[in-house]
């Protein structure tokens, strides 16, 4: 059982001065460092953090309205830019970077009064699906030490499940946050492209990236995501958020069409299927009506993804050169030898996997046949989502093929290791909102179960969640 | 395709602007191979007349005024972590020989 309770309940005992935020955030730093065997955090921001706090509490004592998330601590990936600590995205070359800026989503819910305490280990620019490519250390799942927290965002979902704070922002290029939410059993929400402003936040794949919360409930991912959502004049694919909101979750599912995707089901790990098969009859029993949906060109969508990514990767990191911030190589004669060595010295091998991936699909001769060959099968994945959810509300599958696998049974086989993102990926390339909430486990493992729903219907997917979450408690 | 070459390697790292070494070389040789062997498949699906798709949400040519605004970030801010900077500039090494 959580220590924190229900993220709204929290801000309700700061308001009405049952707690107060320095408690809050004390009780936050505490834990931090109670579990500091899980590896999850990489810097706290204590200073920082108890002043807002004291500010917080003055504010309230004063009669003033400290907003909707007042004196709530949250724990930030280390891609996002937020003041208290360097920003280093787990990476030697950005190691020291001092944070010049916040990000946008960091000062939306900084102005309703939330407090950012600890910045989360995650795989170095966020490349992976376990955070064993962080450059300094891996995370251990909170369920199995032995094993993985999923990731990218490993870092977020364990210091959540943990509960070192009520709530992890995380980011989501192609499964980061859901797969990690779903290894360590915490909620992941990944929200419609453009939703939440991208901007102070470190780019992979700038057509792919998103940011969401991780969170222990529905309810608290839908408050955070409607702090954070909507146009930000400093991210030009941004979009307006919805006229609703997102935190009205009160209809029901009966009559809810969802459709169960035949492609992730097909092989699919026994012990997995049997846990989101039992959770499709409560669905049904519900009354929600529950078809088969199949979309042909899935099974495509890892190969799109790992061209487009590591193009996209290939090109954010060309500003690491040694010049304009972070590792610069010191002894160089000339300035090529200065971007070779600092880039050479300071990213780790799967940054420089994906640069060279990106490199090759973008080079002439093969762009063609590679990237824009990519970015066309991609339209038919598009065109497939938009005829599935012409017969359908939501579409529904595993989050995973498998539960945590052991640290280090991956790593030395790339291609397996992309494989885990199999069943998350597509909703990336297609820009649509997904959700990965807690179905049960297998030998004490969480299984996620993965509910997907069209572009900007965000709201409609929370609602449908918090019900199915409340079916599978 | 085949397999990628040690020289397709050391271009692919001269085009990235990274140094390998040989024990890299040969590991990236076999990696990145195989991965480009795993995304072959997209070379035998039918696309017909799709366009490719670069911009998922729809949004085109989003613009603003070109004007200068005031914001919180100061110069100081955004050059304290340059490796060598002067006169609010960033100094590098020179570039023409």
């Amino acid at each position: 059982m959580s220590q924190w309770g229900s993220v709204s309940s929290l801000v309700k005992d700061v308001q009405t001065r049952k707690r107060t935020a320095k408690e809050l955030v004390q009780q936050s730093l505490k834990t931090i460092k109670e579990n500091e065997d899980y590896k999850a955090i990489i810097a706290t921001t204590e200073v920082r953090a108890l002043k807002r706090a004291d500010e917080i509490d003055r504010q309230i004592a004063q009669g003033e309205d400290a907003g909707r998330l007042a004196g709530v601590p949250f724990i930030a990936k280390d891609n996002f830019l937020a003041f208290g600590a360097d920003t280093t995205a787990a990476s030697n070359i950005l190691k020291g970077f001092d944070t010049p800026y916040q990000a946008t989503a960091i000062e939306r819910l900084e102005a309703e009064g939330a407090i950012c305490v600890a910045k989360a280990n995650l795989d170095a620019f966020a490349h992976g699906s376990s955070t064993e490519n962080s450059d300094f250390f891996a995370t251990h799942n909170p369920h199995d030490k032995t094993r993985v927290p999923g990731g990218s965002s490993g870092g977020s979902a364990a210091a959540v499940v943990l509960d070192m704070a009520p709530f992890a922002l995380g980011t989501d290029t192609g499964g980061s946050i859901r797969l990690p939410a779903a290894f360590c059993g915490a909620v992941g929400y990944k929200p419609t492209y453009g939703l939440v402003s991208r901007y102070g936040v470190i780019a992979m794949a700038s057509s792919t990236d998103v940011i969401g919360p991780l969170t222990r409930s529905v309810e608290d991912a839908a408050l955070v995501l409607d702090v954070m959502a909507g146009k930000d004049e400093f991210d030009s694919t941004t979009i307006e958020r919805g006229k609703e909101g997102y935190t009205d979750l009160a209809g029901n599912l009966k009559g809810k069409k969802i459709g169960l995707i035949k492609e992730y089901f097909d092989g699919l790990d026994e012990d997995v299927k049997k846990v989101i098969d039992a959770a499709t009859i409560k669905l049904k029993k519900a009354g929600a009506e529950v078809v088969e949906v199949s979309m042909p060109s899935l099974p495509l969508a890892l190969a799109v993804y790992y061209i487009i990514c590591p193009a996209e990767v290939s090109s954010n990191l060309s500003r690491y050169d040694g010049q304009r911030f972070g590792f610069s190589a010191k002894d160089v004669k000339d300035i090529d030898e200065s971007y070779k060595k600092s880039r050479s010295q300071g990213f780790g091998s799967e940054a420089k996997r994906r640069i060279m991936i990106g490199a090759y699909v973008l080079s002439s001769g093969y762009y063609d046949a590679y990237y824009k060959r990519a970015q066309t099968v991609r339209t038919k994945l598009i065109n497939e989502f938009k005829e599935a959810f012409s017969n359908v509300d939501f579409l529904l599958g595993p989050t995973a093929p498998s539960t945590a696998f052991k640290i280090g049974q991956n790593t030395d086989d790339p291609l397996k290791m992309y494989l885990t993102d199999i069943m998350t990926v597509a909703v990336n390339l297609v820009g649509v909102p997904a959700i990965s909430v807690p179905a049960g486990e297998i030998s004490g493992l969480p299984v996620g179960l993965q509910l997907i729903a069209p572009q900007k219907k965000d709201r409609e997917l929370l609602e449908m969640a918090d019900k199915t979450e409340e079916l599978l408690k | 395709m085949g397999k990628l070459t040690r020289e397709d390697v050391l271009k692919l790292a001269r085009l990235a602007k990274l140094e390998l070494t040989d024990g890299e070389v040969e590991k990236f040789r076999g990696e990145i191979s195989e991965i480009l062997a795993y995304v072959e498949q997209l070379q035998k699906v039918e696309v017909d007349d799709l366009e490719p798709t670069y911009q998922v949400t729809g949004l085109k040519n989003v613009t603003r005024e070109d004007e200068v605004k005031d914001y919180k970030t100061t110069p100081k801010d955004l050059l304290k972590n340059v490796p060598a900077a002067q006169d609010n500039q960033i100094k590098v090494k020179r570039v023409l020989a």
